[in-house]
């Protein structure tokens, strides 16, 4: 069967010869046309094409966008914030990337017709630290549009206003947390806000109505505005809307970004035709479909799920679509859109070792079963690979995993815990022989912490 | 500490992109501002952020010793930051900053002994799809073999020769 064609909306140029990342080429291609229809249109209408449309978040949460701007208040006399969440810093992720460096301006479209629709008068882009040339091409494109009135002050001649500013990170993944972020941008340690009260839609930027949307998510919205929100509802599947961005990276022949609609991909499909299969004389053991921080699958196991009538399905891991419901009931999730995937050369416990190093150093220390969890699972788990590895190790780090979980002020820390839960779940046996497989490792096996 | 012309006026060109009453906002900014132009954070630019924002010296402490990217003691001419997370691991990234390590005959997070380089590990750097990757100084490198290390590093020694 031939693999499902992609379907590029939001990476229409991405990669394409000759298309570079300034107005004119923009322009060239239909820039800048759906702002101005939007301009025209009453406000309360463009947010219900997004309703309508069923778009839901990119970042990783995968809720609802037309539900996130309708809890905004509205009635507090306070300024609404957009902020842009440009941190792209889940492993695994790598789709952002590509929109801030090779095509600025359909970001910034999508942020001012957001803006536009929500009555957001200042946004901001937080971009990760080490973008550093992504935060120069934004500001130089930001200029760009502003000299041609697509931000700025009067926008498109109709007398409304908005600014976008770029706001760099400095290095912590924490900062991609909706709250942490905010704590960020207002110049503290990005130490997550515990909610309630700390809703963004209600005390989100200097206590302000904030709303924080991933970078491709607001690349949706213009995309949603522009064919109407019915339209763009008929891409995907039901409750599974529009496209999405694939970054597939680790042990495949054609590592690299795709963009499909959701659900219309297997995992399978996705892996062995788009993606050329595993490298030469290797099979697949596991992968990580939404990014470091969703529960591994591991070729060979199975799911049964319940159809909507009452009978169940059942499906291996090739036949999973990258969807978000799907992947929900299959235990894991879409999250980020970051699938990682290893081959049978993969030593397990190391890989889990790599991801819980990963997790120690970027907890932000707030919450003890986190701070203490995190640094304990990384230690067991460096452990096993550098010195001794003991069969019980496996239950140790299952319990330490399991104290985290849902007593904690973000989920980070359920995004360190699931893991090394599912890692153990699915995996136990290799845990518990590790010092046994260890001693006949391969002399050239490749480290991985 | 005396900060160039051209930082000043973008450290004035930045604060109000902050509303008045929210200048303690502008700290990250300002930090990579006088980072970038003296490659680390000292002291003396702990308290110019402070005064500079109306805000305590503890405040803009508590941040550089937060965020990965700040320092506050400076480094080699160059910053050569492999990525150590799971993808690039997966396929060599290990091996790629001991090419460089070895290459500058240095240990991660120290001054190469010639000053020209710090090599160090970081987190994922958001291009897991042609790992292994490096960033140095502003430039992503992608699919960095050991040989492709290799010959990054005789660059950055070739052009130091020429220094000399
Ligand atoms: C630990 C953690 C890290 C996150 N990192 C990111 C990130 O790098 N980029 C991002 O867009 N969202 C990230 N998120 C999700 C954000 O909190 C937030 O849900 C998202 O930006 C909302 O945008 P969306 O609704 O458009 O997806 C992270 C969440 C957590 C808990
Ligand atoms: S869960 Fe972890 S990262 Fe989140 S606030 Fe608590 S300590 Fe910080
Ligand atoms: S793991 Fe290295 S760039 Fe993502």
């Amino acid at each position: 069967m031939p693999a499902p064609a992609e379907r590029r909306l939001i990476f229409a140029h991405i990669g394409e010869p000759g298309y570079t990342n300034d107005l004119p080429c923009y322009l060239k291609h239909g820039g800048y046309e759906v702002l101005k229809k939007a301009v025209a249109r009453p406000p309360a209408e463009l947010m219900d094409e997004v309703k309508k449309s069923g778009l839901r978040g990119r970042g990783g949460a995968g809720f609802s966008c037309g539900l996130k701007w309708s809890l905004v208040d509205r009635k507090s006399g306070k300024p609404i914030y957009l902020v842009v969440n440009a941190d792209e810093s889940e492993p695994g992720t790598f789709k952002d990337r590509y929109i801030i460096h090779q095509d600025p301006h359909q970001l910034i479209e999508g942020i001012m017709v957001t803006c536009f629709a929500n009555n957001v008068k200042q946004a901001y882009i937080y971009i990760r630290g080490e973008f550093p040339e992504g935060a120069r091409i934004l500001e130089r494109a930001i200029a760009e549009a502003r000299a041609a009135n697509f931000c700025g002050p009067n926008v498109v001649g109709t007398g409304y206003s908005c600014e976008i500013f770029v706001h760099r990170g400095a290095g912590a993944y924490i900062c991609g947390e909706e709250t942490g972020l905010i704590e960020s941008l207002e110049g503290k340690r990005p130490y997550p806000r515990i909610k309630p009260p700390y809703f963004p839609a209600v005390l989100g930027l200097w206590q302000c109505p904030t709303i924080v949307n991933n970078v491709e998510t607001l690349c949706h919205v213009k995309h949603i505005v522009d064919m109407g929100g019915d339209n763009y509802a008929k891409i995907g599947t039901p409750n599974n809307t529009g496209t999405r961005l694939l970054c597939v990276s680790g042990h495949v022949k054609k590592p690299g970004y795709y963009e499909f609609e959701v659900g219309k991909v297997t995992l399978g499909e996705l892996l062995n035709e788009v993606c050329g299969g595993p490298l030469p004389g290797r099979k697949f053991k596991a992968v990580i479909p939404g990014g470091s921080s969703a529960k591994v699958l591991k070729f060979g196991e199975t799911f049964t799920l319940k159809n909507k009538d009452g009978t169940t399905r059942t499906l291996a891991v090739e036949d999973i679509p990258m969807d978000f419901d799907t992947l929900g009931a299959c235990g894991t999730m879409g999250g980020s859109g970051g699938v990682i995937v290893m081959d049978d050369s993969t030593d397990i416990v190391a890989a889990l070792a790599n991801i819980n190093e990963f997790y120690a150093h970027e907890s932000c220390g707030q919450c003890t079963p986190c701070r203490e969890g995190s640094l304990w699972m990384k230690k067991i788990t460096g452990r096993m690979v550098h010195a001794g590895a003991r069969a019980e190790d496996g239950a140790l780090l299952k319990s330490v995993a399991d104290q985290i979980a849902g007593r904690t002020i973000c989920a980070f820390g359920e995004a360190c815990a699931w893991p090394t839960q599912s890692f153990i779940a699915k995996f136990g046996d290799e845990f518990k022989g590790y010092a046994e497989t260890k001693k006949t490792k391969p002399a050239e096996a490749i480290e991985l912490v | 500490m005396t900060l160039s012309p051209a930082t000043l006026q973008k450290i004035a060109e930045v604060i109000p992109h902050y509303p008045a009453e929210q200048a303690r906002s502008a700290t990250l900014p300002l930090l990579h501002l006088i980072q970038e132009d003296l490659g680390h954070i000292p002291d003396a630019a702990i308290e110019f952020v402070a005064a500079k924002l109306g805000i305590q010296p503890v405040n803009v402490y508590e941040v550089v010793t937060f965020y990965p990217m700040f320092r506050r003691q400076p480094i080699g001419r160059r910053h050569i930051k492999v990525c150590r997370t799971l993808s690039c691991a997966l396929v060599g990234g290990y091996k790629t900053c001991a090419a460089f390590e070895a290459e500058f005959n240095t240990h991660r997070g120290e001054i190469s002994p010639d000053g020209e380089v710090t090599v160090d590990f970081v987190e994922c750097l958001a291009s897991c799809g042609t790992a292994p990757v490096v960033l140095i100084d502003d430039t992503l490198h992608e699919n960095v073999d050991c040989a492709k290390a290799k010959a990054l590093s005789n660059q950055i020694k070739a052009e130091a020769a020429t220094r000399k």
